[in-house]
């Protein structure tokens, strides 16, 4: 049974449209793939709240979210870059996935602890997203999605400046603790082979439709459009 | 569109409508009275016109044609000791009260001036005259300048290093680095450096007032100020406030495309290392003397400032408790104006932030720029001079005056506000929108929690530049200045024209003191206020 449901959504940005009908089971990640445009953070942004679609619903666990504000729906995400506020401590950062006036109470101050050892950031968190890694500044922005306790997790190439090595870190991190946070993840990237790890399924988009969906090995194993084809020779996914 | 979430640029725009435009209405209003074909056909008016036109025109010319060489010389040299102070020192003139800069110049350049005195000694040329046109071009350069050797640095700045090596491989002279690299860059902002400064010395007040000398050397702004507080004739001050008003509008609206937001830089982004004609004698030797001359010429006037203040009644002035009224009325104006001046432009900015980012209004952040420097096109001697007139319609208590100064003034200070505060709050804005709507980070938590941190600085720098700047200023202060209340600069005023030069050094240099600390004390308390 679906636990994140898109029906029938179209959502126009001038000439461009975006039409997408998908359904991801809880608990499960989903690697959402296509070129450049093809309306993959703009779907993201569907389902976190950032952007109202003109037609069609989103569901989570049966509730429509679709006129919720961000901040009150069941999900949180993570961007491409500034998912740290640059002046504020690793600490505190993640401490606004719990009260973002930061009014914490015990409970609050338990559960940063522990996402901040679950990340590896129990050490490093009193310094700044400056005097951090790339790769550690990414831990602290997951260490918060873990404190807003949603079960949507959307990570928009998060990762994508990170080396090859860390950037699979990353990924087997986003693993984990999807599987003991019970997470169901939806995240964007160029690099499908990389991706393909980590999700059960994929979804192909192409100049603003979902062209393909389905098992990582079948879906990219044995793509049926030309569309996909074409992208995985070009990505290196084939 | 939810109107109720726009409320802070609401308010901001309400405030300037009232004060803008209550004054203009009553300008208009009164403007009934006059007899316009007997003013309009004034040869004393057409003069002051021609006059405010050629002195803003030579001025702006001179002070660019002077800066371009300075600052290419800093360019050049990016890197010798002392540098970064002498271009701060470029930019002690721009929060100089005006006042105080004059008579720094009158001892250095009058009469009785040390440059005068050399020529009587060594009897190379006749002795300068400081009164009149040379007076107040000279006055003008010296405040302009460094105004615009520190606007054109930022077009060295975005060369990139690669410019100057591949100039260094293709051999390229001084003169055709100037015009293959160097021109095409200052292209950009050079004319909006031209518009900033022609303005400022279209609308110059104290320098034409101090200096002037006579019906011959008069602006519009001064006229207005002569025909209100010496002739007492309203009608006549409005006329000549509404083409004031008609002419910067004009110049305005026809410079528009030129006038955007210049960065000031103290021109440490420099990338000249392989730049082929920085190491070379000659040009070293030009640029030293470039660089000397133009610091004397800026800093002998601020040195006798200090030097004569110094050496005069110390005791006597300060002791004198009505310094220290007039010292108090300045600093509430000064204190009231960059408060009122950083609200409005915060509401402006907040506004401007909500229309680019959620309303996607991309425009908005030009218009609320545009808004705030509403001061342009509506010169403060104007919207005074609509105070003015309403102060006498309505007989207002003296408190209320001040608070009128404080107003205009805001309005004056506006602009560098808006200019600071604006670009960091949407830019902050960009980066953490979405951040903090996921967040839920809204109202008074995110501006504690995340724009504070963010424009803590600009506002902290605008206040200490607005307040200085505030405290320091005379125009509106000595329209107003009526009923014995009197403002610092103005009582200054009152004693460099009593020929009272000893008085006036010292109060010159607690009034200097006093902008320096305003300065300071604003920018370090609000730059380290917690959020």
């Amino acid at each position: 049974m679906a636990f994140l449901t898109l029906e029938q959504i179209t959502f126009a940005l001038g000439d461009w449209q975006l039409r997408a009908s998908v359904q991801v089971p809880q608990g499960h990640c989903v690697a959402l793939i296509g070129a450049s445009g093809a309306g993959k953070s703009t779907l993201l942004s569907l389902i976190a709240g950032f952007e109202t679609p003109d037609r069609g619903q989103i569901l989570v666990n049966d509730v429509d979210i679709s006129s919720f504000a961000p901040s009150q729906r069941p999900v949180t995400m993570m961007f491409q870059e500034h998912n740290l506020f640059a002046h504020l401590s690793l600490y505190d950062n993640i401490a606004l996935g719990c009260h973002p006036g930061l009014k914490l109470t015990a409970t609050d101050r338990d559960t940063i602890d522990r996402a901040l050892a679950a990340t590896g950031l129990s050490e490093l968190s009193s310094r700044r997203p400056a005097d951090v890694s790339g790769g550690e500044r990414q831990r602290a922005a997951l260490a918060r999605c873990l404190c807003q306790k949603r079960p949507v997790l959307l990570l928009d190439e998060p990762f994508a400046s990170l080396d090859p090595r860390l950037r699979q870190q990353m990924h087997e991190l986003v693993d984990q603790l999807r599987r003991a946070h019970g997470l169901t993840v939806i995240v964007v990237s160029h690099l499908p082979h990389e991706v393909a790890r980590i999700a059960d399924e994929v979804i192909f988009m192409h100049e603003g439709s979902v062209k393909e969906q389905g098992p990582v090995d079948i879906t990219l194993g044995d793509p049926q459009s030309p569309e996909l084809r074409d992208y995985l020779q070009f990505t290196g996914g084939e | 569109m939810r109107l109720s979430a726009l409320w802070p640029g609401g308010f901001a725009v309400f405030f300037l409508v009232a004060v803008v435009g209550g004054s203009l209405l009553t300008v208009v209003l009164q403007f009934r009275d006059s007899n316009l074909v007997e003013v309009l056909s004034d040869t004393y008016l057409h003069s002051v016109i021609r006059f405010t036109l050629w002195q803003a025109m030579l001025s702006t010319l001179l002070s660019v044609g002077l800066a371009l060489p300075v600052a290419r010389a800093y360019a050049r040299q990016s890197h010798f000791f002392g540098r970064h102070t002498l271009v701060m020192l470029m930019g002690l003139p721009v929060v100089m009260p005006v006042i105080v800069a004059v008579l720094g110049i009158v001892s250095i350049y009058g009469h009785n001036g040390v440059i005068n005195q050399l020529l009587r000694v060594t009897g190379v040329a006749p002795a300068f005259n400081i009164y009149g046109l040379s007076g107040i071009l000279l006055a003008h350069v010296f405040f302009n300048l460094p105004l615009a050797v520190r606007l054109l640095l930022p077009a060295w700045e975005q060369i990139p290093g690669e410019s100057w090596r591949l100039a260094n491989t293709l051999g390229m002279s001084s003169s055709q680095l100037f015009r293959f690299i160097e021109w095409p860059s200052l292209t950009s902002f050079l004319p909006g450096t031209l518009v900033i400064i022609f303005l400022l010395c279209f609308t110059s007040f104290a320098v034409v007032l101090t200096l002037g000398g006579g019906p011959n050397a008069t602006t519009v702004e001064v006229a207005i100020y002569q025909t209100l507080r010496f002739d007492f004739d309203p009608a006549r001050a409005t006329l000549l406030a509404l083409i004031q008003l008609a002419l910067c509008a004009t110049i305005a609206l026809a410079m528009i495309r030129w006038l955007r937001a210049l960065p000031i830089s103290q021109g440490l982004q420099l990338q000249t290392k392989d730049r082929p004609d920085c190491q070379a004698l000659t040009y070293r030797i030009q640029d030293a003397v470039l660089i000397v001359a133009s610091t004397l010429f800026i800093g002998l006037p601020i040195a006798a400032i200090v030097v004569a203040g110094l050496q005069g009644p110390i005791l006597g002035v300060i002791l004198d408790p009505v310094l220290w009224q007039a010292t108090g009325r300045s600093l509430g104006i000064a204190l009231l104006a960059t408060s009122l001046a950083s609200l409005v432009a915060l509401g402006l900015a907040m506004t401007a932030r909500r229309l680019v980012l959620e309303y996607r209004k991309p425009q908005a952040t030009d218009i609320a720029l545009w808004v705030g420097s509403l001061t342009l096109a509506v010169p403060p001697m104007v919207i005074g001079t609509g105070l003015f007139l309403w102060v006498l319609m309505t007989d207002m208590p003296q408190m209320t005056t001040l608070l009128l100064i404080a107003l205009v003034n805001a309005l004056m200070v506006l602009p560098y506000a808006l200019r600071s505060i604006a670009p960091v709050l949407i830019n902050s804005g960009r980066h953490y929108h979405r951040l903090c709507q996921q967040l839920g980070l809204e109202g008074w938590m995110r501006f504690r929690l995340i724009d504070w941190p963010a424009i803590r600085r600009p506002v902290a720098f605008a206040a200490g530049l607005g307040g200085a700047l505030s405290f320091g200023d005379m125009g509106v202060a000595a329209l107003f200045d009526t009923s014995g209340a009197i403002t610092l600069p103005v009582m200054l005023y009152y004693r460099m024209s009593a020929y009272r030069f000893d008085e006036a050094a010292v109060t010159a240099l607690v009034l200097v003191l006093i902008s320096v600390l305003v300065f300071w004390l604003l920018n370090r308390t609000l730059g380290r206020w917690p959020s």
